[in-house]
């Protein structure tokens, strides 16, 4: 089983992103699950979402305490919560940053300037950069799913194509 | 010359009964005979709802029923969102039944008033009847929000210290399409208030006074005189608001020109014995305020 | 179609496919997903339904009960102080003897304030005449709600039936779903005491204590014949779209010296726990309870149990540790877990059964 923490903050469209990984991963044939977990939190507070990937069905629905991966979708939530907590020795983690925070430089750290993509390519809803499909390319690139299953989440769960164009920009984008 | 008034009027009240002479209702009951013509003008295709009141005994004893038309008992607070589910299934089936919400002052003004709210608010196609006796009846009157200033019930054996809500102003805040106030003492006044709400689709509102010899201590006999000093002294208003129209009834047009004596009203009661004069002083004021709001509005002048 | 979906969205769809004619329905945390969804279904024209945004829950059920009464297919969904109160109603459905299917998202009750999963909620229904169902899965949420319907509007049965998830545990995670085409798998509704001005008749009204207590008993004649009915309808569900649920979901039980029983999401998580206690040399099984009421015939043999409630009924015990002794003479270890969104996890599943002690009560993460 592969097990994923994602941090976000509240409005990021951290949940959705957790389902989209899960519904990638499906589409690649495994089985998946997304859980947020939800606070009393309201928009802006740091949240935290737990997804899970595996050859069999999934039987686990408490909160996952030794992530393979963790992905922040924004940094600033590092210098709040500890995001490496648990990590495995081997495991990885993925920041939305354009270079590596120091904190993370401990760590098998992958960095992408999400946010910057997001304008680019102005997937922009509300004045707010939407991360949650961009991460997506990102997470695609890191081998957690296959290109063409990510590209078939997002298309599934969004008609607008910018989503698609920003996330196959994060796969160029991030060096692995 | 009287029988041939009573004649020239009576025709308009269907012949057919949908309430048949073995209720358990007591004697001068004023609410029977409302729901008699309330059923009258609503014909044989009509489910009534009835939560907790007096109407909920009143039919009868399981298997009996003396109502010829399918009774749904339902909770106290329950009425006008059981209405609601109801009108909203008929529509999805595609029938046109009328549903009327048949409920006392105390599932109205109070336990009640929260589901009647949201059911106006929601558009629901219904007619909901309070018939007003102002107290809680069915358990032995006990003070409601409807009881009015100065009524002695069993739980304000001194007198009630406080006013009777103003029911209808808070429903006239839901601009209904129909909204009307009756008294049990004029059934031609009903029939046709009726008759004409149920042309109406929409949420429609009747509040209707309903002396109660028990609860008001009066001989059972003067059931519809009491109602009549109700009306023609003012006490008890008659009108129809249609959205933010406002029409008064002939009655309380001649009320308000020329009033029975309040007093007259005040003492046929037994509920109103021992009243002091300031307190009858503050019970004419706000009966004048009413009044005075409704020909004001009634000329389009508020 | 195999996809994902969120347990709530699961509800929702079962809901559309089931046919349902009108939802009446108050939005609280963790079940507004429900609501939110069925309305988009019925704006969209997806379902074609009547959707009555009522003001309380107490209103929710009285609409669904107005409306069932008519005879149309109805649905309400709630959460813990909904349910609370709505209980008047509640009661008064099952009474009134009315098919309609409630999803419960199971969540604690205040004060203070906890959104999170708890079965006391509809636990403190469970004497109100509604049967009881409570899934584990997205998957089994959907099924689960499809059956309901053909169980409440059995003839046999009449009565109202609750399908219970865990509030977000099991209402907010994603996992995969294969919907189906329900085609005749529920007839359509034919309610023999439906209200109908072509035959008037009294509903409800003043009823003496003899004929009381002839209806009251029909109610539990009715529970009983459901037994049947479950069986068939689960019989059916299996056949026509190949998955199977009974009176519980038995995981490794077959030669379990020490079995673990408990609802919802904790009986999946808790197979987890079978799985590492086996590879101890531990001979344990998992017996997921799905059916509350009516109450299953548990063959529990010669087996120490190790009962995990999340749940409390103050001054007794666990509910579920309750009933098994009740119904089978049976004493168990009993474990209250996960009140309040309490986190359980498969360590701590496994080390409840490594440290049973038979006969007695414990609080996970607290002594009392």
């Amino acid at each position: 089983m592969y097990e994923i923490r994602l941090h976000s903050r509240g409005g990021q469209g951290g949940v959705t992103a957790a389902k989209l990984m899960a519904l990638a991963a499906f589409r690649d044939g495994k089985y998946a699950t997304a859980a947020p977990f939800y606070g009393a939190e309201r928009r802006g507070a740091p949240i935290v979402s737990f997804i899970r990937i595996d050859d069999q069905q999934i039987k686990i629905y408490s909160q996952i305490h030794q992530p393979d991966l963790v992905v922040v979708l924004d940094s600033s939530i590092i210098n709040l919560v500890n995001v490496f907590d648990g990590l495995k020795p081997d495991g990885k983690v993925l920041i939305n940053a354009s270079e590596i925070p120091k904190a993370a430089s401990g760590y098998k750290s992958y960095c992408v300037d999400l946010t910057g993509i997001a304008l680019k390519t102005d997937l922009i809803v509300a004045g707010s950069p939407i991360l949650n499909t961009p991460v997506i390319g990102a997470l695609a690139k890191l081998g957690l799913f296959s290109k063409e299953s990510a590209r078939a989440a997002i298309a599934e769960m969004f008609a607008d194509e910018r989503n698609l164009k920003a996330a196959m920009m994060a796969y160029e984008e991030l060096v692995v | 010359m009287k029988n041939i008034r009573v004649l020239t009027l009576m025709p308009t009240v269907p012949d057919t009964e949908y309430i048949h002479k073995c209720t358990s209702a007591c004697a001068g009951c004023s609410s029977d005979l409302i729901l008699r013509h309330v059923l009258k003008a609503a014909g044989p295709d009509t489910v009534l709802v009835v939560p907790a009141c007096c109407t909920s005994v009143l039919q009868g004893v399981y298997p009996n029923t003396s109502f010829g038309i399918p009774v749904y008992n339902v909770a106290f607070a329950s009425a006008a969102a059981v209405a609601s589910g109801m009108a909203a299934a008929f529509e999805e089936l595609g029938k046109n039944t009328n549903v009327i919400a048949y409920a006392g002052d105390g599932g109205t003004v109070d336990i009640g008033i929260q589901a009647l709210s949201g059911a106006l608010e929601r558009g629901t196609n219904f007619l909901y009847i309070c018939y007003d006796n102002e107290a809680y009846g069915n358990t032995g009157m006990q003070r409601s929000g409807s009881t009015p200033l100065g009524a002695r019930t069993t739980t304000t054996p001194g007198g009630k210290p406080h006013q009777k809500k103003d029911l209808d102003r808070i429903i006239a805040a839901h601009h209904l399409p129909y909204m009307a106030t009756s008294c049990s003492a004029y059934p031609q006044d009903i029939v046709r208030k009726v008759e004409k709400a149920l042309s109406i689709k929409g949420p429609k509102f009747l509040h209707i006074l309903a002396p109660c010899p028990p609860g008001w201590r009066y001989d059972t006999a003067k059931t519809i005189e009491v109602g009549k000093l109700a009306v023609r002294s003012g006490m008890w208003a008659m009108y129809e608001r249609e959205y933010d129209t406002l029409t008064l009834s002939g009655q309380t047009k001649a009320a308000m020109m020329k009033p029975a004596p309040l007093e007259e009203y005040l003492k046929i009661q037994g509920r109103f014995s021992g009243l002091k004069p300031d307190t009858i002083a503050e019970i004419r004021q706000s009966m004048e305020r009413n009044l005075r709001l409704l020909k004001k509005e009634a000329e389009g002048t508020c | 179609m195999l996809t994902i979906s969120t347990g709530n969205n699961a509800v929702a769809a079962a809901v559309r496919e089931a046919g349902t004619g009108v939802v009446a329905a108050y939005p609280i945390t963790p079940q507004t997903e429900i609501v939110e969804q069925i309305a988009n279904f019925v704006t969209k024209g997806s379902m074609k339904a009547s959707y009555i945004p009522v003001e309380s829950e107490h209103s929710a059920m009285a609409a669904c009960i107005g409306a069932s009464i008519t005879g149309i297919r109805t649905f309400t969904a709630t959460s813990s102080h909904g349910l609370l109160y709505m209980n008047e109603m509640v009661n008064w459905a099952a009474a009134a003897r009315l098919p309609i299917v409630m999803a419960n998202v199971n969540r604690a009750l205040g004060p203070g304030w906890n959104v999170w999963a708890e079965h006391t909620d509809s636990l403190q229904a469970r004497d109100t005449g509604w049967l009881q169902v409570y899934v584990a899965t997205v998957q089994e949420a959907y099924d689960a709600t499809l059956m309901a319907f053909r169980i409440a509007e059995d003839r046999r049965v009449y009565l109202p039936v609750m399908v219970n998830l865990d509030g977000f545990t099991l209402s907010h995670i994603t996992q995969q779903l294969e919907d189906v085409k329900i085609g005749d798998f529920i007839p359509p509704l034919v309610l023999d005491h439906k209200i109908d001005p072509a035959h008037p008749g009294g509903y409800g009204c003043m009823t003496s204590s003899v004929d009381y207590v002839r209806i009251r008993s029909d109610i539990e004649r009715s529970m009983r014949d459901s037994v049947e009915v479950i069986r068939e309808t689960e019989a059916e569900f299996a056949k026509r779209f190949g998955r199977s649920y009974s009176w519980t979901d038995d995981y490794r039980c077959e030669d379990a010296e020490v079995l673990i029983l408990s609802m919802g999401t904790l009986g999946k998580e808790a197979e987890v726990a079978i799985d590492i206690l086996r590879s101890e040399g531990v001979k344990a099984g998992s017996m997921r309870v799905r059916w509350i009421r009516p109450f299953p015939n548990l063959d529990l043999g010669d087996r120490e149990l190790v009962v995990i409630d999340r749940n409390y009924s103050f001054g007794f015990g666990g509910i579920l540790a309750g009933s098994i002794r009740a119904k089978t003479g049976k004493t168990c270890y009993n474990v209250i877990a996960g009140l309040g969104g309490q986190e359980v996890t498969y360590h701590d599943i496994a080390s409840f059964v490594r440290n049973r002690k038979i006969g007695t009560e414990e609080w996970f993460g607290v002594k009392i």
